[in-house]
């Protein structure tokens, strides 16, 4: 064999894999972007202005914590053939099935009510009333689904996933000095020193890396797409992939706000975006807004969808996204029921919006701990995964990542209930 | 009619509790601890927001 039939052999090898990759990307890629949801622009505008670039360090710790975790559901999802909620049911019993379930609904329509929140925020800087951004959302997921196919509504999806890059421009336009921000990449003490505030905000950056629905979410994805066990190093580099670009997005976020708003205090995502654009980054605040609106956007498609999902799969209803609104009524009731009254609450005058937003960090940290713990048991089951169940180097991180953050989310629940706990 | 929608979604509640009645998993020891530990994690976090919610009512 030649040397350039060796090359060509080679290319169309490694083209093949490219283009299996990119049918069966989806699921982690969709998963860990949306990850970055209005609650998350929030805690990484608000670090950033705080801290500066001093936190970029800390963020790139958290891509194996989010690949190690959601890495588990594609193996679970892709061997059994189930999502996190039967596999739940199945495998503990009714109790844990249905206080998984209760709590997965509840905590996914008040996160949705959040992620309407930062939407309608984002919009209105722009002059749009909330009532028609919502109304606009509800129309664009109702045509995202109904389309009766997984594979249209998985593009559209990934597309609003390539819009929250935008923030890389972001980051270009505020021209940042190269210098400062690569300090940011070296390990260093943020503030100088170790407090309470910094532990807070250690905290709240890795209760967002980790949420309830994401680990319901992609393992029913995994089996609305139909993969199966030999998917399953595609599904994993799928999920790596999305880890990066999700820290990526991150960092590029702290780089534009820790540049125009240094030691500012931000309360909200749309405070920042108002900020940046009444500085001379004008164009920058409005990128930073529409980003705003777009991880909304996703955490709402990606949460709706998380909640319909599980409900299908324990009460037996039709329950995928290739099925017509005739062939699963139910589902798309669930689905669309969540997102109105959702969006309705936005809209009532007075509605406690505030205390939604704290209320959702308590109610999340309620299920996360559970919803891990059965994970990393399922994982070690060896009826369930056979030779895909975890190995001792998978167990040692997965242990160690699962006990960091069921101590730190509860710590930041706990905070929440109790402001000045770390004051 | 609210009747019939009511009992046909009890009885489906009931069903799936049969259904899943008996837990697929082997109940080993360390599967039981961790069930234990989130037991009481849980029983600490809801007695930690009735903490919250009676100082909240009695302030």
């Amino acid at each position: 064999m030649s040397f350039f039939t060796y090359l060509f052999y080679l290319f169309r090898r490694w083209w093949k894999a490219i283009r299996l990759f990119l049918i069966l990307s989806g699921p982690g890629l969709v998963v860990m972007i949306a990850d970055n949801d209005a609650g998350g622009i929030t805690t990484y505008a608000a670090t950033g202005a705080k801290y500066g670039y001093n936190f970029i360090w800390f963020l790139i710790i958290l891509v194996p914590v989010a690949y190690y975790v959601q890495e588990m559901t594609v193996r679970l999802g892709a061997v059994t053939k189930r999502g996190h909620a039967e596999a739940i049911f199945e495998n503990f019993g009714a109790f844990w099935g249905w206080f998984s379930l209760v709590d997965l609904v509840f905590c996914d329509w008040l996160t949705l009510i959040t992620e309407f929140i930062g939407m309608t925020a984002a919009m209105g800087i722009f002059g749009v009333p909330p009532w028609l951004t919502i109304l606009g959302v509800i129309c664009v997921m109702g045509f995202m689904v109904l389309n009766g196919r997984y594979w249209t509504w998985e593009k559209i999806t990934m597309a609003f996933c390539l819009l929250n890059l935008i923030y890389i421009p972001a980051a270009f336009w505020v021209n940042p000095s190269t210098a400062e921000v690569m300090k940011g990449f070296i390990p260093n003490l943020p503030g100088g020193h170790f407090d309470n505030q910094l532990f807070f905000f250690l905290m709240a950056n890795i209760g967002t890396t980790i949420a309830p629905w994401m680990i319901f979410f992609q393992q029913s994805a995994v089996v609305d797409k139909g993969m199966t066990e030999k998917d399953i190093p595609f599904g994993k580099f799928d999920t790596l992939l999305g880890s990066i670009l999700t820290v990526v997005v991150a960092t590029f976020i702290i780089i534009v706000v820790g540049t125009v708003l240094p030691g500012v205090d931000i309360d909200d995502a749309a405070q920042a975006s108002k900020m940046l654009m009444e500085s001379n980054h004008g164009y920058a605040g409005t990128f930073m807004a529409i980003g705003l609106f777009d991880a909304g956007l996703l955490g709402a498609i990606c949460i709706s969808l998380a909640s319909s999902w599980a409900l299908g799969e324990i009460f037996g209803w039709a329950h995928s996204l290739n099925n017509k609104i005739k062939e699963a009524p139910w589902f798309y009731a669930a689905y669309f029921f969540a997102l109105v009254s959702a969006g309705a609450v936005v809209l009532i005058p007075g509605a406690p919006l505030v205390l939604i937003t704290l209320f959702v960090q308590v109610v999340a940290v309620t299920l996360l701990p559970a919803a891990l713990v059965f994970l990393l048991l399922l994982l070690n089951d060896e009826k369930t995964m056979g030779e895909y169940k975890n190995t001792l180097f998978e167990n040692i991180i997965n242990i160690t990542i699962v006990s960091v953050i069921v101590v730190l989310s509860t710590l930041y629940a706990a905070s929440t209930l109790f402001p000045d706990l770390f004051k | 009619m609210l009747k019939n929608f009511i009992q046909k979604h009890f009885r489906k509640i009931h069903e799936i509790n049969e259904k899943y009645a008996h837990p697929r998993l082997v109940m080993s020891g360390p599967v039981k601890f961790c069930l234990l530990l989130l037991r009481c994690y849980l029983v600490l976090l809801v007695g930690l927001l009735l903490y919250k919610f009676i100082t909240v009512l009695t302030a």
